[in-house]
């Protein structure tokens, strides 16, 4: 047997320089993320790079039937880049708020450019970027269709009450979902998650504001305003559902296949999703549940670094033009939050002028909550608790 | 072993000029285990040790909180105990079927063999998350499975596929089945057929052959194919996550949640004890199979 050129002593030395070097690394810990406008500062190349990259949830920007070049089209979008000169990179790859958050955020906390001139995040989850300061600071000067045709329910959020960063994309209801040729109507939560005949037959979302909010309604308690003792209350009564066997998943985008399938037959859904489904389905039905309804916008923001914050202002000042908005909205199905479009609608589509789930009226509006913003420590701290009781 | 000869000093050129080119040559794959395992496990371990107090926006702090662990498990050990289970049935079921599989293609398929091999890979054509989706759809409530099941009365009519454990399992056994097939093929195929003969010509009975010939000369394939089987098995979360309900829930669906609420301290903690005590339970496994030099 011929001897080794490397003995075990070589091999035992590499091993321990390999984590010597990286015993340097234990000394770092991770730096804080929170950012200011003094400490991450951005520069507009706009007005000489006529582009501008889009990331947004899928299935939210209108497509034309036809291709060309095997191509889909997207009309407003292809319209916008007609009219204004900028080339728009639209990517639909914002899946899920916390998976989102969780692919930004280092370049973000250290301030460099994540590669995205706008990203559309839901209420809450943009509500904790702006709270990181990882926003840039929107000129409503550039954005006066924003101003003018906002819906007025969205003007003010409590974390963004001048919506300095923030601009609404869609806004939509989370309430219940049923099938109908499987089961007999659900119309509220206290039903959804109590009648023997839907047990492990039901999901919840797995976004934890959409689900504690109902979980909180059921106590009676406001989603928008509560304390831990309330928090925790709402926590036992979810845990007990899980427990019992009465929820089968907890779900993302993904309820629709098993609703549409009958491996579900009710669940708390998304309105758009809802209304897209029931156009081959006309089974699937939405209900305003006992409890009230979720409201939440997703909403574009402008991250530090991003280059093109000018262009990305022409697109939102674009897409508050009332027809543009109408045409959008007639084909994601959410609510339209621009005013003004309802009536755009009557050229576009007249069928859904009167649809409740894009154009709801004051009184269904009056009925909806949101969720109480979080700052990073209580959102850590409430994810943590809320992953524990759907855990099982 | 010949690994702890001791390497007599070096003297002459000639040892000299080979050490180095032994030590060039493991340069580049040096290199990539450095950047890519040895970084990466000490900033896990390093993660894992940091405030629990600690946020993204405040950032963490290396605290040395060696807690962290206690508090993971005692939140966590329901799941992580449910992946280790999980896993050793996906084991067992592979190797049931996995073995005769791989010792019919090795010993009967003749002229199909090549065939039959390509089709125990054939699935790794497709997407692994197509292919559990794809299980979802053969075993949806109001499937043709179901139904069939339910009109022979194997389920009641409530009874259902998905979203059982039962579903979970099957679907972490076809995902993991060729992992078990192959190194049980490549050790079978490389038995010599006259040691088999020679069972027979010393008077043992198929069986028995099987048993002191086959069976020992191919554990090298059932050790690597278990391991194989069993590591990836106790990691996974998709299958758990799309064939599942929250009580199906495994160690990663847990991590990789904790991980994108920003509980890095407790998912590095998590993530830690899971590749710990899978290294354990493999180190006593190999060496009560005795087959140290065979893996």
């Amino acid at each position: 047997m011929s001897q080794p050129v490397i003995g075990r002593r070589a091999v035992l030395r590499g091993a321990a320089l390999g984590l010597g070097a990286g015993g340097l690394l234990t000394a770092c810990g991770i730096p804080a993320a929170k950012q200011s406008a003094g400490s991450c500062v951005s520069t507009d190349k706009s007005a000489t790079e006529k582009s501008l990259i889009f990331s947004n949830w899928p299935s939210y920007m209108d497509e034309s039937e036809e291709k060309v070049n095997g191509k889909t089209l997207l009309p407003t979008l292809d319209a916008f880049e007609k009219k204004s000169g900028i080339k728009v990179t639209y990517t639909a790859d914002v899946n899920d708020n916390a998976e989102f958050y969780a692919k930004v955020r280092d370049q973000l906390g250290a301030c460099q450019p994540c590669g995205r001139d706008i990203f559309v995040l839901t209420d809450w989850m943009a509500a904790r970027t702006v709270g990181l300061g990882w926003i840039q600071k929107l000129d409503h000067a550039k954005i006066p269709n924003v101003d003018k045709h906002l819906l007025k329910q969205l003007k003010a959020p409590r974390w963004d009450p001048n919506r300095d960063y923030s601009v609404p994309w869609q806004t939509g209801l989370t309430g219940i979902a049923y099938n109908a040729k499987y089961t007999k109507e659900v119309g509220s939560y206290a039903d959804l998650l109590s009648r023997a005949d839907l047990k492990g037959k039901i999901t919840l979302l797995s976004e934890m504001p959409d689900t504690m909010s109902f979980m909180l309604r059921l106590d009676g308690a406001d989603p928008a305003k509560f304390d831990d003792a309330a928090w925790s209350k709402a926590l036992d009564r979810l845990s007990g559902y899980v427990a019992s066997g009465q929820i089968r998943r907890f779900t993302g985008n993904d309820y629709v296949q098993d609703l549409n399938a009958g491996n579900i037959v009710a669940c708390e859904a998304w309105s758009g999703d809802v209304l897209a489904l029931q156009a081959d389905n006309p089974d699937i039905k939405f209900v305003i549940p006992e409890e009230g309804l979720g409201l939440w916008s997703d909403n574009m923001l402008v991250p530090n670094k991003a280059a093109h914050k000018a262009n990305a202002e022409a697109l939102m000042n674009y897409y508050y033009d009332p027809e543009v908005a109408a045409t959008l909205a007639a084909w994601v199905n959410y609510i339209c939050p621009v005013e003004g479009a309802r009536e755009a609608m009557e050229k576009v589509d007249p069928e859904l002028v009167d649809s409740p789930l894009i154009f709801p009226d004051q009184a269904v509006l009056e009925k909806t909550f949101a969720f109480m913003p979080l700052d990073t420590a209580k959102a850590k701290l409430y994810e943590t608790d809320f992953n524990l009781a759907i855990g099982g | 072993m010949s690994a702890l000869v001791p390497v007599p000093a070096a003297g002459k050129p000639e040892r000299q000029g080979r050490r180095l080119t032994a030590y060039l040559l493991l340069l580049p794959g040096g290199l990539w285990l450095l950047l890519f395992f040895v970084v990466p496990i000490v900033s896990l371990l390093a993660a894992s040790l940091y405030d629990p107090d600690g946020s993204i926006e405040a950032g963490f702090s290396m605290t040395w909180s060696w807690h962290n662990y206690v508090d993971a498990l005692a939140d966590y050990a329901r799941p992580f105990g449910r992946s280790l289970w999980y896993a050793l049935l996906t084991t067992a079921f592979c190797l049931l079927l996995g073995y005769p599989l791989a010792y019919a293609i090795a010993f009967k398929a003749g002229r199909w063999k090549n065939v039959m091999l390509a089709l125990v890979i054939a699935p790794f054509f497709t997407s692994f998350l197509i292919r559990t989706l794809s299980w979802k759809m053969l075993l949806s409530d109001n499937g043709f499975v179901v139904d069939a099941l339910k009109a022979v009365h194997i389920l009641g009519s409530d009874g259902r596929l998905l979203a059982t454990t039962a579903a979970v399992v099957t679907g972490l056994t076809y995902n993991f089945l060729p992992f078990m097939v192959l190194p049980l093929y490549a050790s079978l195929e490389k038995i010599d057929h006259r040691l088999i003969e020679a069972g027979g010509d010393l008077f043992a009975g198929p069986f028995t052959t099987f048993r002191t010939v086959t069976l020992p000369l191919s554990m090298p394939g059932v050790v690597a194919g278990t391991l194989l089987t069993f590591i990836p098995a106790a990691g996974d979360y998709i299958n758990a996550q799309l064939l599942g309900t929250p009580k199906q829930r495994m160690i990663g669906n847990d991590i990789q949640r904790l991980f994108a609420a920003g509980a890095y301290p407790t998912a590095a903690a998590l993530s830690v004890t899971l590749m710990a005590a899978i290294v354990v339970l493999v180190l006593f496994y190999v060496r009560r199979s005795g087959t140290e030099e065979l893996v």
